[in-house]
């Protein structure tokens, strides 16, 4: 393997990131963020697609852990799962100096 | 899927010097080792299929340390385009370290760097693409880098900490 890819990602992460690698559901994930825990019907608004669709992407983010459904009254409302992000984003965050790390050793030998 | 989040990663950095120079430290397999810490057993040539082995930079004493854990690990490198002092590009297996594991059937990434000229010296671009095609178990670990797509997620992700915290 390349030596920037030294840095490992914890065991769990995969599963999130494979979760959050789809356009919707990143896009679920933004508004529980900024605006949940949102009932089914709030989180839906806005979507073309259907309510069962939004339905199979929250239980593909549940099963990773990174949101949570509750029922409350005939819906359930959803939060995202604030422990399991924390470690995604930092793992998210060693990854992404990675590259960066190889063009600085590149600068700093053509530099000497 | 979002080819631009999934597929690609892009970064650049301008150094002090001139494009001869880092084209050298590029091309010259034994400059390529020093910094990028892979040796390679033969010389970049465009169609040239390298045996690539993990020996530690040497420009950064903490880095060479990490990669110490996978000291001696090797890998296929396939040279595909050398246009001197613009572009060098090769293929491989992102994050192939196990050794348990046969990377050789699955498809490889394409590296390019590219340098441009500029007032002070030269800009390097670095562009790994190809992701999309490896296997969804491996794809977040051999995502490392990609500071496109994963920008947008750490934004999304540091602005819900910030407002739950």
């Amino acid at each position: 393997m390349p030596p920037r890819r030294s840095a490992a990602a914890s065991a769990d992460s995969p599963a999130v990131f494979a979760a959050l690698g789809d356009p919707t559901r990143l896009e679920l994930v933004s508004r529980l963020s900024h605006a949940g825990p949102l009932s089914i019907t709030k989180l839906t608004e806005g979507f073309v697609v259907t309510r069962q669709a939004i339905t199979k992407h929250l239980r593909v983010l549940e099963r990773a852990g990174v949101v949570r459904g509750a029922p409350e009254g005939r819906e359930i409302v959803w939060h995202v799962e604030q422990r399991r992000l924390a470690q995604a984003k930092r793992d998210l965050d060693a990854i992404a100096r990675q590259w960066e790390g190889t063009l600085q050793r590149l600068k700093k030998f053509v530099e000497e | 899927m979002n080819n631009l989040m999934t597929d690609r990663i892009e970064q650049s950095i301008e150094v002090q010097a001139p494009r001869s120079r880092v084209w050298k430290a590029l091309a010259d397999p034994q400059q390529f080792a020093a910094w990028f810490g892979i040796a390679v057993d033969g010389p970049f040539t465009p169609g040239a299929r390298l045996r690539g082995t993990l020996v530690g930079t040497t420009v950064d004493a903490e880095v060479a340390k990490a990669q110490r854990t996978h000291e001696g690990t090797s890998f296929d490198l396939l040279v595909s385009e050398m246009d001197p002092e613009r572009l060098f590009s090769f293929r491989w297996h992102p994050n192939a370290v196990d050794p348990a594991v046969d990377y050789t059937t699955e498809p490889m990434t394409l590296v390019e760097f590219f340098l441009e000229e500029t007032p002070h010296g030269t800009r390097v671009r670095v562009v790994e693409s190809g992701f999309d095609a490896i296997p969804l178990t491996r794809r977040a670990q051999a995502f490392e880098g990609n500071k496109e797509g994963w920008r947008i997620m750490v934004g999304v992700l540091g602005a819900y900490l910030d407002h739950a915290s």
